[in-house]
């Protein structure tokens, strides 16, 4: 919502500065997301007196000038305006100035003669349309006075955010009404209609009617009170359509609206003014006359005013004559009733629309206008009448005409003021601060409550143009803010502990991010939506996009869109890491009225390029890369961590490992090569993923630290194919028992040449022994090696190799 | 060769060259005929006395000249080394492994998480696929209302949908648990806003819920003042203004002055000297009645904020997409280590 500073003046009867208007609406109801002052760009303007006026000597059109800017001596100035006169004040732009539009004035031959600037029309300065002549000032300033300082049409935009609960604050009269409670002062409607006043009586009274009546000839029917709770009409005969008077021109100007003509802007500026959405119609383009307000029909169709054809639906309002539609009710109008340059005689709606039937229509429809805004959020049902006869006022100071007859108010099921109570007690009970009653009820009544007390309570009446004050909180919540914020202290008083557990997940979570992170990779933030990946994948009904319309199923796609991105970049070695959600089919059927998908936490990680920095020390410049033993590694440090009731296990496949639930259960993560679109100087990429476990990490406990020497012995042992180190380490471990305290691979030997049977391979085992309590003899080990070494020929066939 | 002629040949030791030093050790330490040598040989030959004063003195100088000549030898080591450049460089890089970090997000959460720790908030967490219900309807928005605009949701079909905001776990948990409450509740948002340098259709919220007897206003503005001392620092000045959520009344929005320009006005606070941090509210009595709590006894507040915002903020990050794409480089540099 925009409000200009002078309209504000002008309804508070005092000079406001934008500034300080912004910051008490700020404080007291609504941010302020700029103040914007109107007309710099006519700082260089100023005001200038034409002493004489002669006739070009090489143009009949044009005049020169002799003009008094201020400036030591007169200019010679040429002009084209036919309503130039010698004596008169008219604006002027000096040689330099650059006017709106970017125009830069230089000093230039017009036919032979020099002109030193520019006397302006309105239009030149962006201040109207009438670009007929030259604007006249009515001022006695002195010539060279800054344009702006001689005539008011300095202002300032204030744009407001206002929020969807303040439908009052669309309003000039309701911003100023909060600036009245804030600042002081009172709120007085500007006089609008002409100093003489308008000839003929003004039947100011509407006539309450229920679903139907006839106003000057016009049949008014109501048939959809729920969606229309309140239809008022007012049948004007013999105005003149023209454009409007240069004050109303400006004062919707100032906004950043365009000026139509008299009746259109008479009614959006009661729309800015008090918030009443009004429709004016030509009477004589409506079939009848009637004005028909009922739900549409299915098959119904209109040309809406911007020429786009639109399908209603019976959830929509429309406005007929005898006929056909010719409004979407509180939305759009249509070409054929609109006002027009030959228009005489016009019918005028003030209504109240019901807000969610207004907000489903523009939604279905794909429209909103200033008028469907207002009456969503709900506009002021209560004064209405009001609202038209200020109407009626305006129409008829800048169009004419005259009304034969009282307007008709269908109000089928009139309304009473609400009331809502307040208990003082309450006051300080939510607000931490005891507010004394006097205070409450002034400052209840300075935004237009009315308070009275009723036993221990204040019944207070909720003007109409608050809708969103429905409950005692309300109330509380105006207190709050006419009060200030700021008048609360900032005191922390002491309070329970809670009785919610730390989340266990959070807890999880924060050690899957900490032992990825230790183990030299970074932490990614993938976006959860992308292209299905997978053939359940959870699509999303109204994707911004086919490449997010889907919820991830898995990490991995995500982050090797993020390893591609890197290696766009000319990044080779990508580490990364991610912990987060993971969306799956619940299973439970895809119609039931909450079938949320499952949730899954998941970590994955992505691997590819250089194994180690490199350093200047290494006998090679290039560092290995990364391969799948790298991979195997953080594979069990992600098992541990994430799922530690897992055993890891090679694929099926043949290629990579899954972590499979101990107890035969199902499989929880898996580890191996990706696909990649890589370029050519790429290392190979790596990828796991995990299903995390959420659950309190097994807590470690102490044990005697060994102090016995331990005792090394290696195996170098030939192993035949088919037969894998974990098999073998399965029957070392079994004969070792207690003694044998670490098994670790030393190194593997394959191929010919080393006197290995054919099929077989070398690996070389060290074994770590040792005794809690004593020190173990050279004996003692020879014959416990002797027999893991039987063990290990009668189980697997795997003997010593023969060095 | 007495001893105190050969003690006279020490003097030599540090002018010598290393082909003079190496016939200095022979001449004088040989295990042949080295002077030194030579007159220990001689020790078996003397009385006790004598010996005892001779060896000791003898065992004495030997210790000298074999630190001298070592010294020496070093010394010339270095030189050697200095000039042919064979030796060690110190100010060479020292060896590096790679290492790892967390994501400028997650630490901010853990951070805003911990101070709230500090004051008595536990976590906790929903799902980010949530029911019309739990996300509008329990919150108090009502059907049909502006209010659900500024919350344009991607729906799953039926009345699931991707929550807007953590707002939903007040109710999780307000159905699970009995006052007091007192939770944080960060998490993913997704809202149908295409992307731009300040706007992702999925974005992180940490929420705030505190319900018991007796909270009041004063709570919420001490508990949200204390919380901004803490993250930016001691003298952050904030302010509150009035606001509007469906789920709470009175609402108000947290400003902190703006960290970039201290007040005075800049780009980055659009001239206003303030940046809003948060919303916050007491909680609306229909949320806890839609929640089984009885709204007469208990009160509440409750507050939501976002941390990627707050990290823009707080690090001059101008983009929120750059959180989502996982540049190495961006990574490394919010890592909290130092790479230099």
């Amino acid at each position: 919502m925009i409000v200009s500073r002078r309209w504000l003046e002008a309804l508070l009867g005092r000079p406001l500065v934008a500034q300080e208007v912004a910051d008490r609406l700020a404080a007291q109801c609504a941010p302020v997301d700029a103040v914007i002052p109107l007309h710099q760009d006519l700082g260089a303007v100023v005001v200038a007196r034409v002493q004489d006026v002669k006739q070009h000597p090489n143009a009949d059109r044009l005049t020169v000038c002799v003009v008094d800017a201020g400036g030591a001596a007169p200019l010679e100035v040429v002009c084209g305006a036919p309503n130039v006169q010698a004596g008169k004040a008219y604006p002027f732009a000096p040689v330099g100035a650059t006017l709106p539009g970017g125009l830069k004035l230089e000093r230039r031959k017009i036919r032979g003669v020099e002109s030193n600037g520019m006397l302006c029309s309105a239009k030149e300065l962006g201040l109207g349309a009438d670009h007929a002549g030259i604007l006249e000032l009515d001022t006695d300033a002195a010539p060279g006075t800054p344009f702006l300082d001689a005539v008011p049409v300095r202002d300032d935009q204030i744009v407001l955010d206002v929020s969807a609960n303040r439908p009052d604050l669309l309003s000039h009269k309701g911003v100023a009404r909060e600036l009245a409670a804030g600042l002081g002062g009172t709120v007085k409607l500007p006089t609008v209609g002409r100093p003489d006043g308008p000839t003929g009586a003004v039947p100011s009274a509407v006539r309450p009617s229920g679903h139907q009546a006839v106003v000057d000839g016009v049949a008014v029917r109501l048939e959809d009170p729920e969606g229309a709770p309140r239809y008022l009409i007012a049948v004007l005969r013999g105005v003149t359509v023209r454009p409007s008077p240069a004050w109303l021109a400006h004062r919707l100007s100032s906004l950043g609206q365009r000026s139509i003509n008299n009746i259109v802007d008479a009614t959006n500026y009661i729309l800015f003014e008090i918030n009443q959405p009004l429709h004016a119609f030509d009477l004589a383009k409506l079939r009848g006359p009637a004005v028909v307000v009922r739900r549409a029909t299915a098959s119904e169709r209109i040309v809406t005013l911007d020429g786009v054809t639109r399908s209603l639906t019976p959830e929509m309002t429309a406005i007929c004559d005898a006929e056909r539609a010719t409004i979407v009710a509180g939305v759009m109008g249509s070409a054929d009733s609109e006002v027009s340059q030959s228009t005489t005689d016009i019918v005028l709606e003030c209504a109240y629309f019901q807000p969610t039937r207004i907000r489903r229509t523009r939604r279905a429809l794909g429209i909103s206008s200033e008028s469907s805004y207002r009456f969503e959020r709900g506009i002021d049902m209560l004064a209405m009448p009001e609202a038209l006869a200020r109407a009626i006022e305006l129409i008829r100071a800048v169009a004419g005409g005259e009304m034969r007859e009282a307007p008709v108010d269908l109000w089928p099921e009139p309304q009473q003021p609400r009331s809502v109570f307040l208990r003082e007690d309450r006051v300080a009970h939510l607000l931490g601060v005891a507010v004394p009653r006097p205070e409450i009820e002034r400052l209840l009544s300075s935004v237009g409550f009315v308070a009275a007390p009723k036993g221990e309570r204040l019944a207070v009446q909720v003007p109409g143009w608050r809708p969103d004050v429905t409950r005692e909180v309300d109330l509380i919540e105006e207190v709050a803010r006419l009060r200030g914020y700021d008048s609360f202290p900032v005191e922390l008083r002491p309070y329970r502990l809670g009785t919610v557990p730390d989340a266990p997940a959070e807890q999880t979570l924060d050690r899957m991010r900490e032992t990825l992170a230790r183990a030299g990779l970074f932490e990614a933030r993938t976006l959860p939506l992308g292209p299905a990946d997978a053939p359940d994948a959870i699509a999303v009904v109204n994707p911004l996009s086919a490449e997010e319309a889907h919820l991830r199923s898995q990490l991995l796609p995500g982050l090797v869109r993020r390893v591609e991105h890197n290696w766009a970049l000319g990044q080779r070695d990508v580490r990364l890491f991610e912990v987060g959600t993971v969306f799956r089919p619940s299973g439970r059927g895809a119609d039931g009225p909450s079938s949320l998908p499952d949730e899954q936490l998941r970590l994955g990680v992505v691997l590819t390029g250089a194994r180690h920095p490199s350093h200047w020390s290494a006998q090679s410049s290039k560092v290995p890369d990364m391969d799948i033993w790298d991979l195997k590694h953080h594979f069990e440090l992600a098992v541990a961590a994430a799922c530690p009731a897992c055993d890891i296990r090679p694929a099926e496949s043949g290629t990579g490992w899954v972590a499979l639930e101990s107890d035969g259960g199902e499989q929880r993560g898996w580890a191996g090569p990706l696909e990649a679109d890589a370029p050519k100087w790429a290392g190979s990429l790596l990828g796991l993923e995990v299903r995390i476990a959420v659950g309190a990490p097994s807590l470690p406990r102490y044990e005697a630290l060994p102090t016995q020497p331990p005792v090394l012995r290696d195996l170098s042992l030939v192993v035949p194919g088919g037969v894998t180190a974990a098999a073998v380490a399965v029957v070392l471990r079994r004969v070792g028992g207690t003694l044998l305290e670490r098994l670790d691979v030393l190194d593997e030997y394959r191929g010919a040449g080393g006197g290995l049977p054919e099929g077989t391979r070398g690996v070389t085992w060290r074994c770590t022994f040792r005794d809690p309590d004593r020190t173990l003899t050279e004996r003692e080990i020879d014959a416990l090696l002797g027999r893991m070494l039987s063990a290990l020929e009668e189980d697997l066939a795997v003997r010593r190799r023969q060095t | 060769m007495r001893l105190d002629e050969l003690r006279e040949r020490l003097k030599e030791i540090p002018q010598a060259d290393a082909r003079r030093l190496q016939e200095l050790k022979t001449e004088l330490l040989g295990r042949r005929a080295g002077a030194l040598t030579e007159i220990l040989k001689t020790l078996p030959t003397l009385d006790a006395e004598t010996r005892k004063q001779v060896g000791g003195a003898a065992n004495a100088l030997k210790r000298e000249l074999e630190r001298a000549i070592d010294e020496r030898e070093q010394a010339l080591a270095r030189g050697k080394a200095a000039r042919t450049g064979q030796g060690i460089d110190l100010t060479m890089p020292g060896r590096p492994v790679w290492r790892g970090g967390l994501h400028i997000v997650t630490q901010v959460v853990s951070e805003i998480c911990d101070i709230f720790r500090e004051l008595g908030f536990t976590r906790a967490v929903g799902p980010e696929a949530e029911t019309e219900r739990n996300n509008f309807f329990a919150l108090n928005f009502p059907p049909d209302h502006p209010a659900l605009d500024a919350q344009d949701s991607f729906y799953l079909g039926g009345d699931a949908l991707l929550r807007t905001h953590t707002s939903p776990v007040q109710i999780r948990t307000l159905e699970h648990y009995p006052p007091p409450v007192r939770v944080v509740i960060p998490g993913a948002c997704y809202r149908r806003d295409p992307f731009d340098a300040s706007h992702s259709p999925v974005f992180e919220q940490i929420e705030g819920l505190a319900v018991d007897d007796g909270l009041t206003f004063v709570d919420l503005k001490a508990t949200l003042a204390t919380f901004a001392r803490r993250f930016f620092s001691p003298d952050t000045a904030v302010r509150f203004r009035p606001s509007y959520f469906p789920f709470t009344e009175p609402s108000a929005e947290m400003d902190v002055r703006c960290q970039l320009c201290a007040g005075a006005g800049c780009p980055a606070c659009k001239q206003t000297g303030w940046m809003e941090i948060l919303g916050s509210g007491m909680v609306h009595p229909a949320v806890l009645e839609n929640c089984g709590v009885d709204a007469e006894r208990y009160t509440g507040f409750a507050w939501g904020m976002g941390p990627q915002r707050i990290a823009m903020v707080r690090h001059g990050i101008p983009d929120i997409r750059l959180f989502f794409e996982s540049d190495m480089r961006f990574l490394e540099r919010f890592s909290g280590i130092d790479s230099r």
